[in-house]
């Protein structure tokens, strides 16, 4: 598929080896300006070794990647012009204050001093940071510190940001924070590619590129992926025994998966407004007690298991 | 408050300082036994503490805590005797091969020479690895280490299991086929305990304790917690454009609070059954196309938010 | 390249050496301590070398000889004994390191002015002091009369013939025989050696272990802004030390300072240039600190300390390894501060040393440079 001529980050057929393992085995992908895009998939899938190589620290051994029209190999140095990265490990000098942290980055993107102060006031406001101007950047809390870490990097204005895993591990409020900033940028035509292994903050991107092993599996918005899986439904049964219920629906007609999660029993069955009476039934007759019986919406997970596992073709 | 029974963990008003720093503020609770508990909050909100605690490595500050029926201050032995504790990043070491980890192990926990072959013919079993006993440990995938360690972590056949953010990270297959095993060991009467930041994770728990700030701010079942500790109900609304109808709904009446996420808002009212007709002609109104309007489940981290930015200052948990 | 983002780097770098108490101390304080410990530690003088004599004919001649063994201070005449085997006995028993034999016509000789000599038995195991009190001793001997001759026998280790240059030259010098004096300009020259690698191999190293490496190299800085940003402040702070040491010299230990400053400060700014790129490349591809800071310590200290002729002579070392010193810069400095401190030479006569210390600082400054790439891998 050509890509399209305006796209902010072009990858085709992109290939990164270590001694042992390919870490990223032909990836092509694109992201359009002005969206959210996420790299989805657990530890190993090559989000990180692909953000690299996208910031112009890591060159590839093969294929190719624009970024902001600039190829990552041939001209690393100029891509690190119009990008901002974010890596798991973010340079934050600890024993630098805020202020001295923010300053130190914007002198290195050449930012002059009327307009650092003018966005750092505006980003630190926007994080709830403003009176911690003067405090060491290692006195702050995990979520402040990945602010932190986010306004150094959007002092200037860059035109694509990379982000790796940037909320792991954050209270959820700061979190909200965090995105709350980045869809403002979208406002202002900032292209973002992030990287997650949480499949539910997948949901909040405009497009995904679901990845397993260093290969894409898919690649769509989030409402779409989920539009693939097959017509099998899912069953949600929660009850404060579930065990019991388990026992008591998983020879049931028409139950074609079963599995325990939590507080609740989640079934693949074939044909969903069928099947749930009858299985109401069942538990009312075995004694289980039951909160709720319904049909959920299927997850993400439930389509990177079926995708892995066959039962879903992988493919953009 | 009763002793409980011996397979069980019981925390009663447990506290702990460093300094003028209070990492744990009163947490209380119970566990029953074969119970998958979990205790779920961000990095710094006190769980390892808590956890270092319980597992008798740290003496609590004030209050009282037993673990398989052991008071972990005055028997922190007896408790280590009694539990096991995996952490899937530090637990292995990664030069040994696998039968190499689970021999140690063995002996670190002081399990019966008599036993220890048997056991450890068992470990392998239950992790699937029985044909990749001389793989070397760092040569396994993610998921494989996860399920070894939770085989280096029983192999004493504790009654208490502590699992520190166990399938963090690691593919969905591999991490449904660790929580099958792990309910198939609750299934035998192991209490299991899990702590996380992961929300995702925490829907494997048959209970949770949300923790904040060192204070436990909700118990429940995940869906209880949904239901009854979430402020307000969630709407999902698909609308274009985006920017202006964020910006209308968070203006619009009634409206507690209002979120992007993804393609669409999130936007959480008091009523939603009521708000849903409203919210649509309010925007539509103002010239903002809008595609749906459904009322959805609150997520673990909409209840989270919902409980932390309630508090003004000195919030009181809401305990059970 | 933008001085811009050269100083960001430099005040950075400025920022976190004044917020971190230890650095600051080391930086401080190394210094003047090394000097205290080497200064103090390294005494060449022999002071007290037991001795024991024979004197076979007890004139009135051989008493003033004997006395002033017995007033140098560089000698402590334990005993006299009146048998030779005792006298060897003694050597060999450790109890004594120089025996002096005088022989039954000594004052015979003197009288009739033919040659006379005194016998002396040194104990030469070690034998930078076995020459030493080979110096002494002449100059004892010399000084009562010039006819007077060595004749030298050595018991055990290894003796050269005649005395050694260096013995000499610093006799030359250092009127006062204060072996003290002659060193310490070397000390200085060692002391910014090993201070000058260590600050800077520090500094990258630190870099990658707090993990905000990946960052930087992802900005637009490029790789000589950042070294010269992170060397700037580490040579002002070396400048300053050398300035320090130089002032601890001349006033605390009394080293006489004959030379030029212009001199002492060019010869200082290229030393500095060489070690402190030394320590960045070292920091470049030892990527943790505490390996960093060993390698610095060693490939600093060791060829500064054994190579340098600051301590042991050049001249009196195996030809080989004579020739392996030119490629220590350390000995080009320690000629320079020797000269500038002791002999007040006119740099017109250092060509030879500040143009060797512009080579290596050109050559080191380069393979820094080049070590440092903006890469994962």
């Amino acid at each position: 598929m050509p890509a399209s001529p305006q796209a902010a980050i072009e990858v085709q057929a992109l290939v990164k080896r270590f001694p042992g393992i390919v870490a990223v085995d032909r990836l092509t992908f694109d992201v359009r300006p002005g969206e959210i895009f996420g790299l989805v998939g657990p530890d190993g899938a090559g989000k990180t070794t692909t953000l690299r190589m996208l910031a112009g620290v890591m060159p590839p051994d093969e294929g190719t990647a624009r970024v902001a029209g600039l190829d990552v190999a041939r001209d690393p140095e100029g891509v690190k012009h119009q990008i901002s990265y974010m890596p798991q490990r973010f340079g934050l000098y600890e024993d630098l204050t805020v202020e001295e942290n923010i300053r130190f980055y914007a002198d290195l993107f050449g930012v002059r001093r009327r307009e650092r102060e003018e966005r750092a006031a505006r980003l630190l406001a926007a994080s709830g940071m403003s009176e911690f101007r003067d405090r060491l950047a290692g006195k702050l809390s995990g979520g402040m510190k990945q602010k932190l870490g986010l306004t150094c990097a959007l002092v200037h204005t860059p035109r694509v940001i990379l982000l790796d895993e940037p909320t792991t591990g954050v209270d959820p409020v700061s979190r909200r924070d965090f995105w709350r900033i980045l869809y403002s940028l979208i406002a202002e035509g900032v292209t973002i590619l992030t990287s997650t292994a949480y499949l539910d903050e997948a949901e909040r991107c405009h497009r995904v590129a679901l990845m397993h092993n260093g290969r894409l599996l898919m690649c769509d918005t989030p409402a779409l992926l989920k539009a693939r899986l097959p017509a099998e439904a899912v069953v949600s049964i929660v009850t404060a025994d579930p065990r019991a219920a388990r026992d008591a629906v998983e020879q049931a007609e028409g139950v074609l998966g079963l599995r325990l999660a939590g507080d609740q029993v989640r079934l693949g069955v074939d044909d969903g407004p069928r099947r749930i009476p009858q299985l109401r039934t069942r538990l009312e007759t075995a004694g289980v007690p039951v909160e709720e019986i319904g049909m959920v919406q299927p997850t993400l997970e439930d389509l990177f298991v079926a995708t892995v596992e066959g039962r879903v073709s992988a493919g953009a | 408050m009763s002793n409980g029974n011996d397979n069980s963990v019981v925390v009663e008003k447990l506290v702990k300082r460093f300094g003028d720093f209070t990492a744990v503020d009163g947490i209380s609770l119970e566990t029953r036994k074969g119970e998958i508990f979990g205790f779920l909050g961000p990095n710094g909100a006190g769980k390892s503490t808590t956890i270092r605690m319980l597992c008798g490595l740290l003496k609590p500050t004030a209050g009282r805590a037993m673990v398989a029926g052991f008071d972990v201050a005055r028997e922190p032995e007896r408790v280590r005797q009694n539990i096991g504790y995996m952490s899937q990043k530090f637990s292995l070491y990664n030069d040994l091969r696998v039968i190499e980890n689970l021999r140690l192990f063995a002996g670190l926990y002081s399990v019966p020479l008599a036993v220890t072959d048997a056991r450890i013919e068992w470990a392998l079993e239950m992790a699937s690895l029985a044909d990749r006993r001389t793989a070397i440990t760092a040569e396994l995938a993610g998921g494989w280490k996860q399920r070894l360690a939770l085989g280096c972590a029983v192999l004493h056949r504790p009654p208490v299991l502590f699992l520190d953010e166990p399938t963090s990270g690691v593919d969905p297959i591999s991490r449904r086929a660790f929580w099958d095993l792990i309910h198939h060991m609750a299934e035998e009467g192991v209490t299991v305990f899990v702590t996380t930041h992961y929300m995702e994770e925490a829907e494997y728990c048959n209970r949770l304790a949300l923790i904040y700030r060192g204070r436990m701010v909700a118990l429940g079942t995940p869906n209880e917690l949904k239901q009854r500790h979430m402020k307000g109900e969630l709407l999902f609304i698909e609308a274009e454009p985006l920017g202006p109808a964020l910006e209308a709904v968070e203006s619009a009446p009634d409206v507690l609070d209002a979120a992007v996420f993804g393609n669409a808002l999130h936007v959480v009212v008091e009523d939603a059954a009521a708000m849903q007709a409203r919210l649509r002609a309010y925007l539509e109104a103002r010239n903002v196309r809008v595609s749906a309007v459904e009322p959805i489940r609150p997520s673990l981290e909409d209840v989270f938010v919902s409980l932390t930015t309630g508090f003004n200052g000195n919030g009181k948990g809401k305990a059970t | 390249m933008s001085l811009h983002r050269l100083i960001a780097v430099a005040r950075k770098e400025v920022i976190q050496i004044l917020r971190d108490p230890r650095s600051l101390a080391i930086v401080v304080l190394m210094p003047v301590i090394l000097m205290f410990l080497f200064g103090y530690g390294i005494n060449l003088d022999l002071k007290n070398t037991p001795t024991y004599i024979f004197d076979r004919e007890s004139s009135p001649q051989s008493r003033d000889l004997i006395a002033r063994f017995r007033s140098s201070s560089y000698f402590h005449v334990a005993r006299e004994v009146d048998n030779y085997a005792e006298l060897v006995a003694a050597i060999d028993a450790g109890r004594a390191k120089l025996g002096v034999v005088i022989p039954p016509d000594f004052s015979a000789q003197l009288r009739n002015g033919g040659a006379v000599s005194v016998q002396a038995l040194v104990d030469a195991t070690d034998d930078n002091t076995g020459n030493l009190i080979l110096g002494y001793t002449e100059s004892i001997v010399r000084g009562y009369s010039q006819g007077v001759r060595v004749d030298w026998l050595q018991r055990q280790g290894q003796l050269r013939a005649a005395p050694s240059v260096s013995v000499e030259s610093r006799i030359w010098y250092n009127e006062d025989l204060e072996s003290q004096a002659f060193i310490i300009p070397g000390i200085v020259a060692i002391v910014m050696a090993v201070v000058g690698a260590f600050l800077t191999s520090l500094t990258i190293a630190r870099e990658w272990e707090r993990g905000s490496m990946e960052q930087l190299i992802s900005t637009p800085v490029s790789s000589l802004e950042v070294m010269l940003g992170k060397l700037i402040p580490y040579f002002v702070i070396g400048l300053f030390d050398t300035a320090v040491c130089t002032g601890m010299a001349i006033l605390w230990f009394g080293v006489p300072f004959r030379g030029s400053l212009v001199t002492l400060f060019i010869g200082s700014t290229l030393f500095l240039t060489v070690v402190m790129s030394q320590g960045f490349f070292i920091s470049v591809i030892a990527k943790s600190q505490l390996a960093a800071s060993q390698v610095a310590l060693i490939s600093t200290f060791l060829p500064a300390f054994l190579l340098s002729g600051f301590l042991f002579s050049i001249e009196q070392m195996p030809r080989p390894i004579q020739v392996f010193t030119h490629i220590i810069p350390a000995r080009y400095y320690v000629t320079l501060m020797k000269a500038v401190f002791l002999k007040g030479t006119p740099s017109s006569y250092l060509h030879t040393e500040l143009a060797a210390l512009g080579v290596f600082a050109f050559v080191l400054v380069l393979l820094a440079t080049r070590s440092f790439h903006k890469r994962l891998e």
